[in-house]
């Protein structure tokens, strides 16, 4: 703690919350010390409250945070005590017996989001690598740019979109031309089957996919952009063709940053809304074909809260968003973690 | 061989990006006209336009900005000027970044939990209640990053003239991070101005127009939510022409956000 001329510790009243200062000497409160006049001490008095006023509203942050997590589970409560465990494992979806199981929403949550990082990482990596290596400069800045544009969207655009465009050109061409192709075929003709009805969890995870795209793209980008020059140099100047100095450079050096991107990325898909909601097709049932309807956590809270009747659907509903929560918090995370870590690295390199 | 796939995975991605400007575009300027901006949601099968619903969610974003920006600036702040290693600060800032990417419906559920109950009945209010949460996320992360980048011999300076730090701060940090800090409103407003699941069950939509915040008010997502997925085909003209409203003002502050922010610093 600093002090100064008079010896006395100084009367920092949030010190417990303030283990090192970025800049560390307090000039203020001694200055009060030495010079009381009216003048000083006002400036002095502004000063502490300036501070409190910023603490309060970081404080209010941190409220918020443990105020949504008190609040889902005091909404989700009826429906955590009349259900229990079961409610993660069950399939029924029904208002009428109020019964209500989160097992449709899930496996459609979890479905619809691996389906759509299967598609979107490999590309946003490549456009990454695209715009880092071979990008020309002049095109560098606008595609960057329009990357970063396409990520900004609000997803009920999306869903408009996938709505009234992608999913009737799916319906009309795409699939029935999937059905028709791997009827004969064994494990795929039950992951294509039954009707083409254009809404359902592939068109779902087809806007999911285009939505994530731009934030891979754009997070890679900037990991990438990351790796030393050296270390590449190096690289080409042993021979190495473009691929290799990816593969064997780049990827591995910049590795937990593009894991933390596309967890990121990931976290964004578990919990898209709106997009999500216009295409999947709000059925509770769980169905192999992937062109069948299904619904996510996120599309049934929205397409269902306002409607619900009775304390236990209300209560079901916020369950489920409470799982959601805590799912993308695990997600994120983890997503934080690995980006942090990259960060520290390249802070400890240069 | 790479070369092309790398090529081709921009080209795929940036196709997505004409193929939806162009559909919104197309669709969304048959669907412009006055009426669109002087009358409210019409009854399907007769002229009407978004009037409401651009009201609404100009009066809501209007009220979250005003109450979330104040706020989000002093939280951010603190991170960066007062807690910049205290264990407060890197949990706030952990809390904030993971809000920040958390599905906004979950804010949606909490402000029903928090207002609606209570009050007994959907309302702007809650609406307004839940865009602020957002405004003051984006508002903390953009202007901590922006007075982070602030080189802290500017700080010492003005303390060694003898300044109290609040005073350094208010007239130092957050003139020179100014610009910066303006990025992150206009992005805050970009970010709530297409938000639609926190909306879905706090200000719930309104089919007339209304100014009353106690009582459920409409707004343009809400209303593109509604209209898509009705059987009409007037509805489904607005709907796009909403949508395309909102993607020009999405866009118009984005790139006025970009603009600001590679602007050299003035000092």
């Amino acid at each position: 703690m600093a002090t100064f001329g008079n010896g006395l510790p100084l009367p920092i009243f949030w010190e417990p919350f303030l283990p090192s200062h970025p800049w560390s000497i307090s000039v203020t409160e001694d200055a009060s010390f030495l010079l009381s006049s009216a003048r000083v001490r006002r400036s002095y008095q502004d000063d502490r409250a300036f501070k409190r006023v910023t603490l309060a509203c970081a404080l209010f942050v941190a409220i918020l945070f443990l105020g949504i997590i008190w609040s889902l589970l005091d909404g989700a409560w009826p429906a955590i005590r009349a259900f229990g465990v079961s409610f993660l494992f069950t399939e029924t979806w029904n208002p009428v017996t109020e019964r209500f199981g989160a097992l449709g929403a899930i496996y459609g949550t979890v479905l619809t989001s691996a389906l759509a990082m299967l598609i979107s990482v490999p590309i946003g990596i490549g456009i990454a690598i695209f715009l880092v290596e071979l990008c020309p400069r002049v095109l560098r800045r606008p595609i960057g740019i329009a990357v970063e544009l396409l990520a900004g969207i609000p997803s009920i655009i999306y869903g408009i979109w996938g709505f009234f465009v992608l999913a009737p050109l799916l319906q009309q061409y795409v699939m029935p031309f999937l059905i028709a192709a791997f009827a004969n075929v064994p494990i795929l003709s039950s992951l294509f089957a039954g009707p083409p009805y254009g809404i359902g969890i592939f068109t779902a995870s087809l806007i999911l996919a285009i939505m994530i795209l731009p934030f891979v793209a754009a997070i890679t980008r900037d990991v990438f952009e990351a790796v030393p020059a050296v270390l590449k140099e190096a690289a080409y100047g042993l021979g190495a063709t473009v691929w290799e100095v990816q593969w064997n450079v780049v990827l591995p050096y910049a590795r937990s940053g593009v894991v933390g991107g596309v967890m990121l990325a990931l976290g964004r898909a578990l919990g898209e809304t709106m997009a999500v909601t216009f295409v999947v097709g709000n059925s509770h049932r769980i169905s192999t074909s992937l062109l069948a309807p299904g619904t996510t956590i996120s599309a049934t809270i929205a397409n269902e809260f306002t409607e619900a009747v009775g304390p236990l659907y209300t209560a079901s509903l916020i369950e489920l968003g409470q799982i959601l929560f805590l799912v993308t918090f695990l997600v994120l995370a983890a997503a934080q973690f690995m980006l942090y870590r990259l960060e520290r690295r390249a802070g400890g390199r240069t | 061989m790479f070369l092309g796939l790398s090529v081709a995975a921009t080209a795929f991605g940036l196709g997505w990006l004409g193929i939806i400007l162009g559909t919104l575009l197309y669709e969304g300027f048959s669907g412009i006209d006055l009426a669109l901006f002087t009358e409210s949601t019409p009854p399907p099968g007769e002229m009407g336009g978004l009037l409401n619903a651009i009201a609404g969610s100009l009066i809501m974003g209007t009220l979250a900005v005003a109450v979330g920006t104040p706020i989000g600036i002093m939280a951010g702040t603190y991170l960066a000027e007062y807690g910049r290693y205290s264990r407060l600060a890197f949990f706030v800032r952990f809390v904030n970044d993971i809000l920040l990417s958390a599905p906004s419906i979950v804010i949606g559920l909490f402000i029903y939990d928090l207002m609606v109950p209570t009050l007994g009945h959907f309302s702007a209010w809650a609406g307004a209640a839940a865009l602020t949460v957002i405004v003051i996320l984006v508002v903390v992360r953009t202007t901590e990053n922006m007075l982070l980048l602030i080189p802290n011999t500017l700080r010492e300076a003005a303390v060694a003239l003898g300044s109290t730090r609040a005073h350094v701060i208010k007239r130092v940090t957050w003139r020179a991070a100014q610009a910066g800090m303006i990025t992150g409103v206009l992005l805050a407003v970009a970010r709530i101005s297409g938000e639609t699941a926190p909306l879905l069950f706090t200000a719930l939509g309104n089919n007339f127009w209304s100014t009353d915040l106690n009582a459920p008010m409409a707004a343009l997502p809400l209303a593109i939510f509604q209209m898509a997925q009705s059987p009409y085909e007037d509805w489904h003209r607005l709907a796009w022409a909403g949508a395309l409203l909102i993607t020009l003002a999405v866009l118009v502050l984005s790139i006025t956000a970009r603009i600001l922010e590679s602007q050299p610093e003035r000092r």
